[in-house]
């Protein structure tokens, strides 16, 4: 499956396993075997997991520190769940890399990062009538959001709240200039 | 009224140049049709059942003269030469081509206005009081609060995806006139009882629909700044665990209902600690900013009572009895706020013509410092007016058609487009509320009937709020046959309640007379000056039960004779 971030196709260095045995490189186990690959020891392997989307974030936290990447699934584009759980991921502490998975569309992008996601990793069938152009003609569409604490596009409060920072410096300063 | 900034203006641009890029995907192949239709509903374009429609938000019901005509115009070059008021305050136009929508949004842009977010799975248009910054009861005005949560709600990165729809309202009165206990949120501004500080009361899970259910009160008090980061905590609870198995069970409603109210306050509590307020919350001056957009107008100083209004009154029995039912009473001695019904006996609810909006639209302007309201009752109002203009005023609703005097009685009736346009509804709508106000449309006997609230959906999704009328009709299909079933006591208001069923649904031709039993059980039971939703309360349900039945006893009646 193609893999891209929001500067274009990348590498997928990833290889999906059962178990860390089954794959030579960097690993994603699923949920339910990730426990017991960390008590083993993931050895040289990068490790990911592949996160069911109703999941609480509580189970996943205390393991993030010993995860590399964490996939969250899109079951469907109107499944907004994982972006939710990006959001808790990102705003709790873990730093690896966020990856979104499944049938995302391209109108998504800007959401999956601005919710703290690296990568999206698309269907073969929706990145077959949305190529990597669509995707990142996409991100451009926006300039500005409304909504403060997300990544990404920059927010409207706080360049509203800049310029009127600005505007009293330049009248404090005319004040000084006056004395 | 709030004015579009630098951003505003920018953001509303792109969105127009998104879809249309969006539809340009749609229509090479790269958009499916699946993928399509929830962007095209996050710009208000349906498609129903003869054509597309489109729905264009008037966030918390509040428009300039000038947005109302760029309404006629388009009504003129993309539609059929008039809109529709819909009971979320905003306007639907029945007819536009789909190529056209791009077009009508430049339009819409051009007077700082736009159809983000009037569909699909997401925040939707906020609504509040249309007597905002009018009425005596207000503590304060609602409508600051509902541009923030407009602009903090716009294309939210993590709320554009929700299991099912999610709608806001806000009330800054003590009568709630926004019906904030029948939304997924509610908001009601409040004095907190021991520091005075202004914040919220927070009610959650209300709405209508297929199941009914009153909200119930999550947070007592939320200080004032820090509601994006609450709503954001509550958001996010619900986009988790909401249901998305089942569209019928997936409003945050249901979640509240299964859980209980302690666990969803307890749930959304526990995120809210988790978050960081300050990194979130729009600043003071941020809200202050919005704020002095809603400054009052500059008022003349008038006496209490106009001499000249006093004595037109006297006059012209027919000018007092308009501007009995039409005034409510404005906080500023010698104003008034004046609701124009978009009732006209014959007409369908909601439905105004384009000249009726250029009218309209120069009324505003001329008498109401260029400012008007539409209300979720599917009229519109011109917020301040002075007494001594209520003459000339209603001359000129007379030469629009405009002067039905009708405002909050029996005929005032508000109903859904139903079958008549909708592609979800199950029955006609229009047609019977043509017919009851009809059968009522005398206006000596519409007075004496008083204040009484007449609601009518033609499919279970509720957008007529038949649950909430003080007589509620739901237009259901049996057998292939239209079939309405009436409920009684409803209330949208502070008190409010769910109406109950009185019976089998009943044949269309057979509303009418079924109404008009009921009202004669009121007339018979009430007290001196007691309104209709009183009697109910007071006499119980029972009576008019009994009158609903009388039909159906008769009916039985005959048969057995039949057999016999």
């Amino acid at each position: 499956m193609p893999l891209l971030d929001r500067s274009g196709l990348k590498a997928e260095t990833f290889a999906r396993a059962e178990n860390l045995s089954d794959a030579a490189g960097d690993v994603i186990v699923p949920w339910a075997n990730v426990q017991a690959v960390l008590e083993a020891g993931a050895g040289n392997h990068r490790l990911g997991v592949d996160i069911p989307n109703n999941i609480s974030i509580d189970e996943i936290l205390p393991l993030v520190d010993r995860l590399d990447l964490i996939s969250v699934p899109f079951p469907s584009f109107s499944d907004g769940r994982g972006f939710s759980l990006a959001k808790q991921l990102r705003d709790r502490g873990y730093r690896g890399v966020l990856r979104a998975q499944g049938k995302l569309i391209t109108d998504q992008f800007a959401y999956a990062l601005a919710c703290g996601f690296d990568e999206v990793e698309p269907a073969d069938e929706v990145f077959a009538r949305q190529p990597v152009e669509q995707w990142l003609a996409a991100l451009t569409r926006i300039t500005n959001v409304y909504q403060r604490g997300y990544d990404g596009a920059a927010n409207i409060l706080d360049q509203r709240r800049a310029a009127r920072a600005a505007k009293a410096a330049q009248v404090e300063s005319k004040e000084a200039s006056h004395v | 009224m709030y004015r579009y900034d630098e951003f505003d203006e920018r953001f509303v641009r792109e969105r127009v140049a998104q879809f249309r890029d969006q539809v340009a995907r749609r229509l090479d192949g790269s958009l499916s049709d699946d993928e399509f239709k929830p962007l095209r509903l996050k710009n208000g374009v349906y498609l129903q059942l003869h054509a597309y429609m489109l729905r264009i938000a008037v966030p918390y019901g509040t428009l300039a003269s000038r947005q109302l005509r760029q309404l006629a115009l388009i009504a003129d070059r993309y539609d059929r030469g008039y809109g529709h008021f819909t009971t979320r305050q905003n306007m639907q136009f029945n007819w536009p081509k789909l190529r056209d929508v791009p077009d009508i949004l430049g339009l819409l842009a051009d007077v700082e206005m736009h159809c983000i977010q009037t569909s699909g799975n997401c925040i939707r248009n906020v609504t509040a009081d249309h007597f905002a910054g009018v009425a005596a009861d207000e503590l304060e005005d609602p409508r600051p609060t509902a541009e923030l949560i407009r602009q903090w709600s716009s294309l939210h990165p993590e709320f554009s995806y929700l299991p099912r729809k999610f709608k806001i309202a806000v009330t800054g009165a003590e009568h709630d006139r926004a019906a904030v206990k029948v939304h997924d949120i509610g908001l009601r501004i409040l004095k907190h009882p021991q520091t005075g500080e202004i914040g919220y009361e927070v009610i959650v899970g209300g709405g209508l629909g297929r199941t009914p259910l009153i909200g119930k009160v999550v947070r007592d008090f939320l200080p004032k700044d820090e509601l994006l980061a609450y709503l954001e905590a509550a958001m996010r609870v619900y986009n988790l665990e909401g249901r998305r198995d089942n569209k019928y069970k997936a409003r945050v409603k249901i979640l509240v209902h299964e859980i209980g109210v302690e666990e969803f306050r307890k749930r959304v509590e526990e995120e809210y600690a988790k978050l960081n307020g300050p990194s979130i919350n729009a600043d003071p001056a941020e809200v202050e900013r919005i704020a002095a957009y809603f400054a009052p107008p500059t008022y003349e100083k008038l006496p209490g009572d106009s001499k000249a209004y006093a004595a037109q009154r006297a006059t012209n029995a027919a000018f007092a009895q308009w501007a009995d039912a039409s005034v409510f009473k404005h906080r500023i001695p010698g104003y008034a706020a004046l609701t124009i019904s978009l009732k006209t006996i014959g007409e369908a609810p909601g439905d105004i013509t384009s000249a009726q909006m250029r009218a309209v639209a120069d009324l505003a302007e001329k008498y109401s410092f260029d400012e008007l309201r539409v209300t979720h009752m599917q009229n519109v109002v011109l917020p301040h007016v002075k007494q001594s203009d209520l003459f000339a005023i209603w001359n000129a609703l007379r030469e629009a058609g405009l002067a039905e005097a009708n405002v909050g009685l029996v005929t005032d009736i508000i109903a859904c487009p139903g079958l008549d346009y909708c592609a979800l509804a199950t029955a006609r709508s229009i047609p019977i509320a043509q017919a009851i106000a009809k059968r009522f449309q005398d206006q000596q006997r519409q007075r004496d009937i008083g204040p009484l609230g007449i609601k009518i959906s033609g499919c279970i999704n509720a957008c007529g709020h038949h649950h909430v009328g003080n007589i509620g009709i739901l237009g259901l299909e049996k057998n292939g046959v239209e079939n309405y079933q009436i409920t009684l006591g409803g209330d949208a208001t502070e008190n409010a309640a769910i109406g109950d069923r009185l019976g089998p649904g009943i044949d269309a031709d057979e509303v009418p007379d079924a109404i008009e039993r009921l009202v004669d059980v009121y007339l018979n039971q009430r007290l001196k000056d007691e309104p209709f939703i009183d009697t109910v309360r007071r006499v119980g349900v029972a009576p008019f039960k009994d009158a609903f039945l009388a039909k159906d006893s008769s009916k039985t009646e005959e048969a057995e004779h039949a057999v016999a």
